[in-house]
């Protein structure tokens, strides 16, 4: 329990440190705004630049990123910004007022900001999609087991299938690779047709074409399979067996882990709380990454899925109009334009196919969180009724897996955003808090 | 120790009861994946390992040090630390 603190005050509070959080914290910071960084993570950078403690140093990432991360490393320190992790916003309990949770050894503590400007950079998540198997120790996310692997997951002698869709795959399996697992196989559920143009016009983007040979040379005898993707997985005597189809035939794989995303999703829970309108599921922002509510910006994936050099971008044109600094922002916008128009090309590329939708059997779990199975998802009319019939997306992630998975499965809209946005444990807030929660989502006490 | 690579000293966690060491700096779940524990079993049984790996699917959570409902993808090990998978 503790007694309520004081809110404390930013000109700009930017949610989210990685690459679109960190440039627009720079930019505001250097022009002397008083800037607080809040993440729910141990350090900045973000999932892209989550710092590992790889037993190798790292060689296979590109020169070019490995500068430009360093560099922005280096000048967000610099900067003024004042980075607070280990932070989760869980809600909103007035206008200007944002507020968090923090775990420190006394245990969970609330805390609030106060905001002038505000700057969403919440970034993204993996898109998973149920099969059967899929909710099997050894099924990972692609992201999800680089990210367990820089968290020190010893991957080294493992045999991995990489499955799904996205870019991500190729970038994680060559991380894999490095840190000296056996990359059995990749399946990329894209069909070729879709591939190629795409490839074709990375002609304007140089830097990311030569990253995404120098990943698929380091892969050179791999088996990378175009139009493939996983349809069941099952435990074997040792490890999974994994099976792969193009739809016409199929293979069986076996191996310790399937690394498995279907592309990102946009983390948009937070805009929705404050009231961003959303269109087509990411947050709507105007040129200068303004979002329909004044005095809210948003940065980088969540208003769209468009990659490092966009977030980026976007980041500091979000910082830089955020502390008034709009005579700057010519050069900067001719980019944001180039690299929103890569983003839409890639989604178009990596776009989900009809099969990889319909793979759930009737005893599939869809929703992890409450094992709500796929036949009793099957004849709701919306999500807001199934929910209310299965508690699907009532869980602890509050639909944040499941939700994807049935718009995909269902087409069913999302629901509207409610606080607190992550489950918050009761003994944070003290007798005396008078900002109490509306709807608290609280934890069991197990232990 | 090959050239180029990084010295880092162990960490001795239990994971139910089994020490397991671990690298300076892992990360709870890490740990638990590779002691083949599951870190929680799911409403209807069912043992569950983390998945997304940065703290938004809640599959990681276990009991630490007595705390339930602890997302181990957070949670960086510290020497002596208790972790239980949570029913």
């Amino acid at each position: 329990m503790i007694s309520k603190a004081k809110a404390q005050h930013a000109d700009v509070l930017v949610v989210g440190a990685g690459p679109a959080g960190m440039a627009a914290a720079i930019a505001a910071a250097t022009h002397g705004c008083r800037v607080l960084v809040l993440d729910d993570n141990a350090a900045e950078g973000g999932q892209i630049w989550r710092k590992g403690i790889a037993a190798t140093p790292d060689r296979s990432e590109s020169k070019v990123r490995d500068t430009r991360q360093a560099t922005l490393r280096t000048a967000f320190r610099k900067s003024g910004a004042k980075l607070l992790p280990g932070r989760r916003v869980v809600d909103a309990p007035r206008q200007g007022i944002l507020r968090t949770i923090v775990d420190t050894p006394a245990g969970p503590i609330a805390e609030s900001f106060a905001w002038d400007r505000l700057i969403l950079a919440t970034g993204a998540r993996e898109r998973f999609l149920p099969f059967p198997g899929w909710t099997l120790p050894g099924v990972v996310g692609a992201g999800g087991l680089q990210a367990l692997v820089k968290g020190g997951y010893p991957v080294a002698g493992k045999r991995v299938v990489v499955a799904g869709t996205g870019p991500l795959l190729l970038a994680v399996a060559a991380h894999l690779r490095h840190d000296g697992a056996t990359v059995v196989s990749i399946a990329e559920q894209a069909a070729l047709r879709r591939l190629v143009p795409f490839a074709a016009s990375m002609w304007s983007h140089p830097a990311k074409l030569k990253q995404g040979i120098r990943y698929r040379r380091a892969l050179a005898d791999v088996p990378y399979r175009i139009g493939w993707w996983p349809v069941a997985v099952e435990k074997a005597s040792s490890g999974i067996l994994v099976r792969l189809t193009n739809g016409k035939h199929t293979v069986a794989e076996h191996c310790d882990l399937l690394a498995c995303g279907f592309h990102l999703v946009p983390n948009t829970e937070l805009a929705e709380l404050v009231g961003c309108k959303l269109n087509g599921g990411a947050v709507e922002v105007n040129e200068q990454q303004q979002t329909t509510v004044a005095g809210i910006f948003c940065a980088g994936e969540p208003t769209g899925i468009a990659g490092l050099d966009a977030a980026l971008v976007q980041g500091e044109i979000a910082g830089l109009t955020a502390a008034g600094q709009t005579q700057q922002l010519s050069a900067l916008s001719r980019k944001r334009a180039k690299e929103i128009a890569f983003g839409q090309r890639l989604n178009a590329a990596f776009r989900l196919r009809p099969e990889v939708t319909l793979l759930s059997a009737p005893d599939t779990i869809v929703c992890r969180c409450e094992d709500v199975t796929f036949s009793r998802l099957q004849g709701h009319a919306s999500w807001t009724a199934a929910k209310l019939q299965t508690r699907c997306g009532m869980g602890p992630c509050q639909g944040r897996i499941c939700g994807p998975a049935v718009q995909s499965l269902f087409g069913w809209r999302p629901t509207s955003v409610r606080p607190p946005i992550f489950p918050v444990p009761i003994s944070a807030f003290g007798n005396n808090d008078s900002d109490s929660l509306e709807e608290l989502t609280v934890f069991q006490e197990t232990q | 120790m090959p050239e180029g690579a990084i010295a880092t000293k162990a960490v001795m966690i239990w994971i139910n009861g089994k020490a397991w060491s671990v690298r300076e700096g892992s990360v709870v779940s890490a740990a638990m994946l590779a002691a083949g524990e599951p870190c929680r079993k799911s409403v209807s049984g069912e043992p569950r390992t983390a998945l997304c790996g940065m703290g938004i699917c809640f599959e990681c959570r276990a009991v630490i040090d007595g705390v339930s409902q602890q997302r181990t993808c957070q949670v960086v090990c510290r020497d002596g630390m208790r972790v239980d998978t949570q029913s």
